[in-house]
């Protein structure tokens, strides 16, 4: 579904990305696990249209989408949830969900899919005419998820979704993405949890330092020595 | 008696102010430049609306709606052409870009067409004393305060209730952000400058109207005192500047009506001094403190 083929991504002079290659299928929870500063957000950065690689191709259902802007990459079915969430705190739940649907022109669709994100996050229902702002962060990760379902996208990008949050909270917002890869979209979520990533994902990357230095069945990386070390706290 | 005068002459002069001054704040909410150029379009405007009004003989409310047009594409040009590059430069390169474009405007406007004066006719729109609690007011004075809120009740919904004005509050607050959600973030800053531009527009036909005359640097001195409204305000703030402006408007008459009418140009200046010290973010602008 998404093949990324040996991007280069530079801040400035400061390469980020090194010849970054990977693949998703559909249907897939793939994670990306690394340190903080690896470049796991540069990399759904770069694949959302946000940064433009220097080098190599994103391909997307076949065609490139590489250097297109993030808006026809929207259009085409990849939705991103950002570190931090995002939310537009100075507006309402309500608001901010039909954000989410911005290029979307089917009135019943987007009423469907309203439905179906009160669905998996009651919560919001009950917060409709909140500022966003004044929600509690579990909340507002919620809404970013629900925000970026809107654009009902074949693949959902989700960066650190767990960051800053309750445990118990966590554990919601996982079986949830469970939920949404079950419901037939395709996922690939960056995550500083690496047990917790690795639980649900199909398949996992190992970045570190704009590398990519390890890939496999999530399973059998988790058994690995060298993540079990480097990443799940074992010794 | 003479008091409530004062007070309906200086919210007509502010609503006036307000005009100008929401698009100061819309453009500084969503670029973080103040467009110094904004008070020129605002000349523009009430040159439009003059050539409308005296060479296409065009009824007033059409004027009005010509020149916010014009003014409108006006405005988009301007970002188009001298602020759209800059984009990821410096805020200061902007802001002298602005000044730049201010003065470009001033003259090359006076080149074209010369530096004189005109003079609105006085029949524009009906005028006759209405009498409200003993007092006697000038019925345009009421049409003005009629036209600039309408506009902003307008300006309201479009903010609030469409698309467009979802958009802009979203590049407003967080652009990239917006990008996700596929906003075009160039066409909703395009959108601001028209809308602003438009309002200023307005402004200066309904200027033109009540104080009669008009000439190519009329715009320097309301320009700079709806900024002064909009700081006031809260900068960014859409309903800071209706606010700030009217507050200013009333703020000066009142100056005015105690006897110091020299000083009425100076008071908005000290205005800006005490609120630039004291409440640095304005009436409706939250205070933040730096982060260290």
């Amino acid at each position: 579904m998404l093949k990324v083929e040996d991007i280069n991504v530079y801040y400035g002079n400061i390469q980020a990305l090194d010849d970054i290659s990977l693949e998703i299928h559909e249907g897939e929870i793939v994670t990306l696990i690394g340190a903080n500063g690896a470049g796991k957000s540069t990399l759904l950065k770069t694949v959302s249209g946000l940064l433009k690689p220097k080098q190599g191709k994103i391909l997307y259902e076949g065609k490139p989408i590489n250097g297109k802007a993030a808006q026809t990459i929207v259009k085409q079915g990849i939705s991103h949830v950002p570190e931090g969430r995002r939310v537009f705190a100075n507006m309402t739940v309500e608001e901010n969900l039909q954000l989410g649907a911005f290029l979307r022109k089917d009135k019943e669709g987007i009423k469907q899919d309203l439905e179906r994100v009160y669905e998996l996050f009651p919560r919001l229902l009950e917060r409709l005419k909140q500022q966003a702002g004044t929600l509690s962060g579990g909340e507002q990760q919620m809404l970013a998820m629900g925000r970026a379902l809107m654009a009902r996208p074949r693949l959902l990008l989700l960066d650190e979704p767990s960051m800053g949050l309750a445990p118990l909270l966590v554990k919601t917002i996982f079986r949830i993405i469970e939920e949404i890869n079950k419901a037939g979209t395709t996922i690939l979520l960056v995550e500083q949890n690496a047990n917790l990533a690795l639980s649900i994902a199909n398949r996992a990357y190992v970045v570190e330092t704009g590398r990519i230095v390890l890939s496999g069945d999530a399973a059998e990386l988790t058994s690995s020595e060298q993540v079990k070390m480097a990443y799940l706290g074992g010794h | 008696m003479e008091l409530i005068q004062q007070l309906v002459n200086g919210i007509s002069l502010g609503s006036i102010y307000a005009l100008i001054a929401l698009g100061y704040t819309m453009v500084y909410g969503i670029v973080k430049l103040i467009n110094f150029a904004h008070g020129d379009v605002f000349m523009v405007g009430s040159f439009v609306g003059f050539y409308s009004i005296t060479v296409l003989h065009l009824p007033f409310i059409v004027s009005l709606i010509l020149s916010m047009a014009v003014c409108a594409v006006f405005g988009v040009l301007i970002e188009r052409i001298a602020y759209k590059p800059l984009r990821n430069a410096t805020r200061i390169a902007a802001l002298i870009t602005a000044i730049g474009v201010s003065l470009l405007i001033e003259y090359g406007f006076i080149y074209v067409r010369g530096a004189q004066p005109e003079a609105y006719p006085g029949d524009v729109l009906p005028e006759h004393a209405v009498h409200i609690f003993g007092a006697k007011i000038n019925s345009q004075s009421l049409l003005i305060l009629g036209v600039s809120v309408a506009l902003m009740i307008i300006l309201q919904f479009i903010v609030h209730k469409t698309k467009i004005g979802k958009a802009m509050r979203a590049v407003s607050f967080d652009a990239e952000a917006a990008r996700l959600m596929g906003i075009n973030v160039d066409r909703t800053i395009s959108a601001t400058f028209a809308i602003g531009s438009a309002l200023a527009g307005a402004a200066g036909v309904v200027f033109g109207v009540y104080y009669i005359k008009i000439e190519p640097l009329m715009g320097v001195i309301p320009g700079l005192k709806a900024f002064v409204a909009a700081v006031l305000g809260g900068i960014g703030i859409i309903p800071g500047a209706m606010v700030g402006g009217l507050l200013l408007g009333v703020i000066e008459s009142l100056v005015s009506a105690f006897g110091y009418s020299l000083w009425r140009d100076g008071a908005a200046f000290i205005v800006l001094i005490l609120i630039l010290i004291f409440l640095p973010s304005g009436l409706f602008g939250k205070y933040k403190r730096e982060k260290v």
